[in-house]
């Protein structure tokens, strides 16, 4: 299978006049062509911060410290602004979570659309215009036609959301970075665009990355999974392995502290204590400030990812056998 | 304990939007909704945004005039006249902990303001330990008490509002959406203090929210809405096995859940189209528009909420 994306020990920093706040810290992920790789993690936990730095957007003060991140074998963070703008929107591209506020309200979506199009492929307007009524059939808005002449305003949230997909694929990209694109929907409106993009990814083959706090939405889109907290990766594997057989605290916390489909009325089991200061990182687990089964290694040491099983890893020393345990300490 | 505490009658809530220059047209947010909630219990309501479940929570205590119907408070009825005496017995707990909690006021100052306005100390000291009290109760440390509200985490902020509400020993607490704006970390957090409270201090609860999973973990029954009109309402074990409604179905069969094998098998019923506006209702049934089984009489006429048996209720002519 054709590797697409290839992210290597990738730190991102924000260089704030309180500090350095570490976002992300050392993220390795690969990305096969017509996969789908789900990213769980609270708010804080450097998942969109991942995704902005593999399509270069960060703002100021944020920075790419170290890592790299390879498309197809060229190292993104060494792309100069040419190559850059050839690279977002027609290799991989992007939904962002608020459909309210990541389209531009003076411009109608027809030209929204179309600027993609024409900035990223050799047509004509006119050809563009096609182009781009026929990108909002894909994706089930209704009237193509009369919408393009819209302006965001008179759009519902899950038009929006639709529109927006739309101008993410419009070049073909075959990376799709969805981060949290159902979050600011109703489950109704979440259904039908998780429908279209799971249709559409089969259609057109591309690879996403799904970005989301929600479990369930990650249950049902994705094949692979990556669980994150304070910017490390602290879990990685097949959906089912991470869902049955999950081998670090956070995970299997996060998984307690959810009401469960077999037992909605069983006490949930909260993870104490509140997320990492992102200005003040540990030295050892990110988690281990709110871990009940923390030891004194957690606190010294970040363990290395330990090797599950084929399909499985996990960073958390509850995984290293004793005697290795003694041998690191 | 039995009875009602609340009870909902025919209620109505109307805004006036401006259409044209002398012309208003009404938007009905919540169109004739009658329920009713027993002491000590956790009546969940749930629809999508838009449908009318916060107005009916604010409109319950008063926050805004009802254009219709009563509400009935251990079987008087609260008036705009009389409202005063039952502020003290209903309180709210808000959607946002960020913009419900005033920035200029440390927290013993937001958990006190009650206190203060109901005259509920004798003494600076018993105010301090009230507060104090109050803090612990929700799980938070007294010595925080001089802090402002921004020196939190958003579960923190959630914990200040509840004590807040807590503060003059309410029977009714209505909840809107007080969880999701949080962490799902920190979501069961605040929702084992809510029901820890409710097991302490026998508080009743009308709990507003989208997230289905949620509402069903903590209601005891659950009423869900869909334009300003209650479409079905049943002991949250019973809706949850056997919906009735189509878009009761339709809404538990989107929701998400956090098993891979289950969602693989589940099929999503997926609706078609939007909400329609509440400016410009579809005649008779409100859900007609997105409905499968539509008929003819769905559009004459909007279906009355049925008594299907066991306490279920649903309002559709198809059943």
């Amino acid at each position: 299978m054709e590797r697409i994306l290839e992210v290597k020990d990738l730190h991102t920093s924000f260089f704030t006049d309180a500090g350095e706040a570490v976002a992300v810290n050392g993220v390795s992920f690969n990305l096969d062509r017509g996969k789908v790789l789900g990213i769980v993690g609270e708010s804080g936990s450097g998942k969109s911060v991942t995704a902005y730095s593999i399509l270069r957007i960060l703002t100021e003060p944020g920075k790419i410290v170290s890592g790299e991140i390879l498309y197809k074998g060229r190292d993104v963070t060494k792309f100069t602004k040419h190559e850059l703008q050839a690279y977002r929107g027609a290799n991989v591209s992007i939904v962002f979570q608020d459909p309210m506020t990541s389209l531009n309200p003076v411009y109608t979506v027809g030209n929204q659309l179309c600027e993609a199009i024409l900035l990223h492929t050799d047509r004509t307007k006119k050809q563009a215009v096609d182009r781009a009524i026929e990108m909002l059939t894909l994706v089930g808005v209704n009237d193509p036609a009369k919408r393009i002449r819209q302006y965001p305003s008179e759009l519902s949230g899950g038009m929006r959301q639709r529109v927006m997909i739309a101008m993410a694929l419009a070049c073909e990209p075959d990376v799709l970075i969805a981060d949290e694109p159902t979050t600011a929907l109703d489950v109704t409106i979440q259904a039908q665009i998780l429908e279209l993009m799971q249709d559409l990814q089969k259609k057109l083959g591309m690879a996403i990355i799904l970005i989301t706090h929600d479990l369930g939405v990650i249950a049902s889109m994705c094949q692979e999974i990556i669980v994150m907290y304070g910017g490390r990766v602290c879990e990685r594997g097949t959906a089912d392995e991470i869902f049955y057989n999950p081998r670090h605290e956070y995970t299997k916390g996060l998984l307690r502290s959810i009401p469960n489909a077999q037992n909605l009325k069983g006490k949930l089991i909260p993870i104490a204590g509140s997320p990492v200061d992102v200005l003040n990182m540990p030295a050892g687990c990110p988690f281990a400030a709110r871990c009940d089964r923390a030891m004194k290694i957690c606190l010294e040491a970040m363990p290395e990812e330990i090797v599950i099983n084929d399909e499985h890893k996990a960073s958390c020393w509850m995984n290293v056998r004793p005697d290795r345990k003694e041998e690191r300490a | 304990m039995s009875g009602n505490l609340v009870e909902v009658r025919d209620l109505k809530q109307y805004f006036y939007i401006k259409t044209g220059f002398f012309s208003k047209t009404p938007l009905k947010a919540v169109d004739g909704v009658s329920f009713s909630i027993k002491h000590g219990e956790t009546l969940g309501l749930v629809g999508e945004s838009g449908c009318g479940k916060t107005t009916v929570g604010r409109t319950l205590l008063h926050l805004y005039k009802p254009t219709g119907g009563e509400i009935l408070f251990e079987g008087e009825q609260v008036t705009p006249r009389n409202i005063k005496n039952y502020r003290r017995r209903m309180q709210m707990v808000f959607q946002d902990p960020y913009s419900s909690l005033n920035p200029r006021m440390t927290v013993s100052d937001i958990i006190g303001e009650p206190l203060d306005i109901h005259k509920l100390y004798r003494s600076r000291g018993e105010r301090r330990d009230r507060i104090a009290e109050l803090m612990s109760l929700v799980g938070l440390s007294s010595e925080q008490a001089s802090r402002y509200a921004h020196e939190f985490s958003g579960g923190q902020r959630q914990r200040i509002g509840i004590a807040r509400a807590l503060a003059v020993k309410p029977e009714f607490i209505v909840c809107d959406e007080p969880v999701s704006a949080l962490d799902v970390s920190i979501q069961a957090q605040v929702i084992n203090t809510f029901e820890e409270l409710q097991e302490k201090l026998g508080i009743t609860y009308l709990f507003i929210a989208h997230d289905l999973t949620i509402v069903h973990h903590i209601s005891s029954r659950i009423a869900v809405m869909y334009l300003g009109k209650l479409v079905e309402l049943a002991e949250a074990d019973e809706l949850n096995a056997n919906p009735i409604h189509p878009y009761t179905k339709s809404l538990l069969s989107a929701v998400p859940v956090a098993d891979p094998r289950l969602a693989r098998e589940r099929r999503r019923i997926i609706l078609e189209g939007d909400v329609p506006s509440p400016m410009n209702m579809p005649s008779g049934c409100p859900f007609r528009t997105r409905c499968r089984y539509a008929t003819a009489q769905c559009a004459e006429e909007n279906p009355p909420l049925k008594d299907m048996g066991g306490g279920h209720f649903a309002a559709c002519w198809n059943v």
